[in-house]
């Protein structure tokens, strides 16, 4: 019971998961609704890992999407020609399917550090454009793979529907956490180290080959498993989905969310999945609102939406600028009114 | 061997295209230090001026004559060189003090922007549309090789236009300017220079040569749709680097040789072309990270 109190958020994230799951049962929330939401569960997973490079190693990556294509298409790959999942059983299922995501994210980790190690003697700007061509060269391996295995140019159909928003919330939670630990492991506090500078925490003793290594593994390891759950949540992967603009993406949502701070990617990937969403009235429009919403929070707000504050429930002990509590909101509201009495005041 | 020189001539052509547009990115980046994700749509916006120009004035009449094409290149890219100034001001010039990443991140949002519009846009849409053919063309035999008179004028303008640009470069106030800025932007700054005139002008500089470059682009491949930048810039942007960023000699012989790369691989395995020519980008980064003719950079405790 102590623990519950002391993590309150325990029970509302079963609450989350139980209303939505009812609202679609109930059929409030129909089908595309819910495909929508499952995606801004992948998506997230996927923005909190580029934030482990971007945001907590200040290593510049545009080429998140290509680990996840490896993360999707190793696993769908098995998923599909190696072994048939519809012959088994429902618990046997569920075992593959967590084991061939593993596999999957164990693959992309291997080929973040394989990309990582050549790529750490580049620095910034340099370093973005290496992963954007690491990104264009496995997306262009994945074109050439023969079509009995991998459906070369014409996309890998006919995946297994394995991933229902059960495995997307609990991978989300679990990536959202795991992230909240890296960060203030010894790991993750060597990592913001070596952002705020390279050469002093050089200095003072923190290997940094070593732990760049560890940040592109765990932000690979991540990203792969984001790929396997999108892999078996649309049953249809192409090349070209995994491309540069699917990278760029990503990368607008952890700006705009707030780089550096896990709450930030978490709200940012959330707000500019469902916001195109939202949009959709518009017609042909949306994406032109979309694009001018963007520029506006980025040119309005260039800490991002959420200004590198942390939500309180992650209990973060390093990183963050300010907490953000319950309180903290209640207080900006109770000021906000204050503010229009004191200007009513002035006015009289 | 004729095949060979055939396809080198195809590959110069390309080349060309790619070299003027690799010099965008390269002032860009030289001067501000930011990568312009959105430097590619002015290739787009430029094809499509041109193609309006063209419908609209002409009544879609081809086969204008060259100095009247020429008169409507000049005329149409201008008009982007002062849309590229203008998305400056607008975008990337309230984030100047920020790190650079965030003007990238700007860039992209401009990029989506852009492109969305032009897809919106009941005058444009998404459909494709055929770009008119500007001046008649005829094919030269030069022993065994076959040369086209499009793809000639083509490499020809672009080296001139290139000439040009290096005399402004080199000898002119505002290449002076330029050169400063980007060798030192505070102590350029203290001298006298207007920082935000140069950056305009850079601006000017780069969306003007992408809009030549769409043209040109155009005439050899004649389908216009608003999405049609995307690898293009991508690939002059690999040249700008693979040359050396920041150099615009670097950026002229990274377009050749992206160029002259691609139609040869594509020429044996067409369906790896695009992702060679990132492998080669890769290999020159890993081996000389300042790209071929860049100057090696140095780090300040």
């Amino acid at each position: 019971m102590s623990l519950i109190k002391r993590n309150i958020e325990y029970p509302i994230f079963v609450l989350i998961f139980l209303v939505f799951t009812l609202l679609n049962r109930f059929g409030v929330l129909n089908d595309y609704v819910m495909q929508v939401v499952q995606l801004a569960c992948i998506y997230i997973i996927m923005t909190e890992s580029l934030n482990i490079l971007n945001g907590m190693t200040g290593l510049s990556s545009l080429g998140q999407a290509g680990f996840m294509s490896v993360g999707a298409y190793v696993s769908a790959m098995i998923t599909t020609t190696f072994i048939n999942v519809n012959a088994m059983n429902p618990v046997m299922q569920v075992v593959m399917f967590i084991v061939v995501t593993l596999i999957g994210a164990i693959v992309a980790c291997v080929v973040g550090v394989l990309i990582g190690m050549p790529a750490m003697r580049l620095r910034g700007d340099y370093l973005a454009i290496v992963t954007l061509g690491f990104c264009e060269v496995i997306r262009t391996i994945w074109r050439v793979v023969p079509a009995r295995i991998a459906g070369a140019a014409f996309g890998l159909t006919g995946i297994p529907k394995l991933a229902n928003f059960f495995w997307c919330y609990l991978f989300m939670l679990l990536a959202i956490y795991a992230c909240r630990n890296f960060m203030d492991s010894s790991y993750g506090r060597a990592c913001l180290a070596i952002r705020d500078n390279e050469i002093a925490a050089d200095t003072m003793g923190i290997n940094c080959f070593k732990h760049k290594t560890i940040a592109f593994a765990t932000s690979a390891f991540i990203a792969g498993i984001a790929g396997s759950l999108y892999a078996h949540l649309l049953v249809y992967i192409h090349p070209d989905v995994f491309s540069y603009a699917k990278s760029s993406d990503f990368l607008v949502y952890l700006y705009a969310g707030g780089v550096g701070s896990i709450s930030g990617a978490m709200l940012g990937a959330l707000a500019l999945t469902v916001l195109p969403e939202i949009l959709r009235f518009l017609g042909n429009w949306r994406l032109v609102i979309y694009g001018m919403l963007l520029l506006i929070i980025i040119l309005f707000r260039p800490t991002g939406m959420f200004g590198g504050r942390e939500f309180a429930f992650l209990k973060l002990k390093t990183g963050g600028i300010k907490t953000f509590h319950f309180s903290t909101f209640t207080h900006w509201v109770k000021g906000l009114f204050r503010r229009k009495e004191k200007e009513a005041a002035t006015a009289k | 061997m004729a095949n060979f020189l055939q396809l080198l001539v195809y590959g110069f052509q390309l080349g060309s295209i790619y070299a003027l547009l690799a010099i965008g990115y390269s002032m860009v980046f030289g001067i501000i230090k930011m990568i312009n994700m959105a430097h590619c749509d002015f290739l787009m916006m430029g094809c499509y001026i041109v193609y309006f120009l063209v419908t609209v004035v002409f009544g879609g009449a081809e086969l204008i004559g060259p100095a009247v094409a020429l008169l409507i290149i000049l005329l149409g890219s201008s008009a982007i060189g002062m849309v590229g100034v203008g998305i400056e001001r607008v975008a990337y010039r309230p984030l100047r003090k920020r790190p650079t990443i965030m003007c990238m991140i700007s860039a992209i949002g401009v990029s989506i922007f852009t492109q969305n519009l032009f897809r919106a846009l009941p005058f444009i849409g998404p459909t494709p549309r055929y770009f008119p053919v500007l001046i008649e063309d005829f094919t030269v035999n030069v022993g065994p090789v076959g040369i086209s008179f499009t793809r000639i004028i083509t490499i020809i303008l672009a080296i001139i236009i290139m000439l040009i640009l290096w005399y402004v470069i080199e000898n002119t106030k505002i290449g002076m300017q330029m050169r400063a800025v980007s060798n030192d932007k505070d102590a350029a700054s203290l001298m006298g220079v207007n920082i935000n005139r140069v950056i305009s002008a850079t601006f000017f500089i780069g969306a003007f040569l992408a809009a030549v470059s769409g043209t040109f682009y155009a005439t050899a491949y004649p389908v216009v749709q608003p999405t049609m930048a995307v690898a293009l810039g991508n690939k002059a942007f690999i040249a700008a680097v693979v040359g050396g960023i920041g150099d615009i000699r670097g950026a002229v012989l990274g377009g050749f040789v992206i160029g002259i790369t691609e139609i040869l691989i594509t020429s044996v395995w067409s369906a790896i072309a695009y992702g060679f020519c990132f492998l080669v980008l890769i290999i020159i980064l890993l081996f000389k990270p300042e790209g071929l003719l860049g100057k090696p950079m140095t780090e300040k405790v």
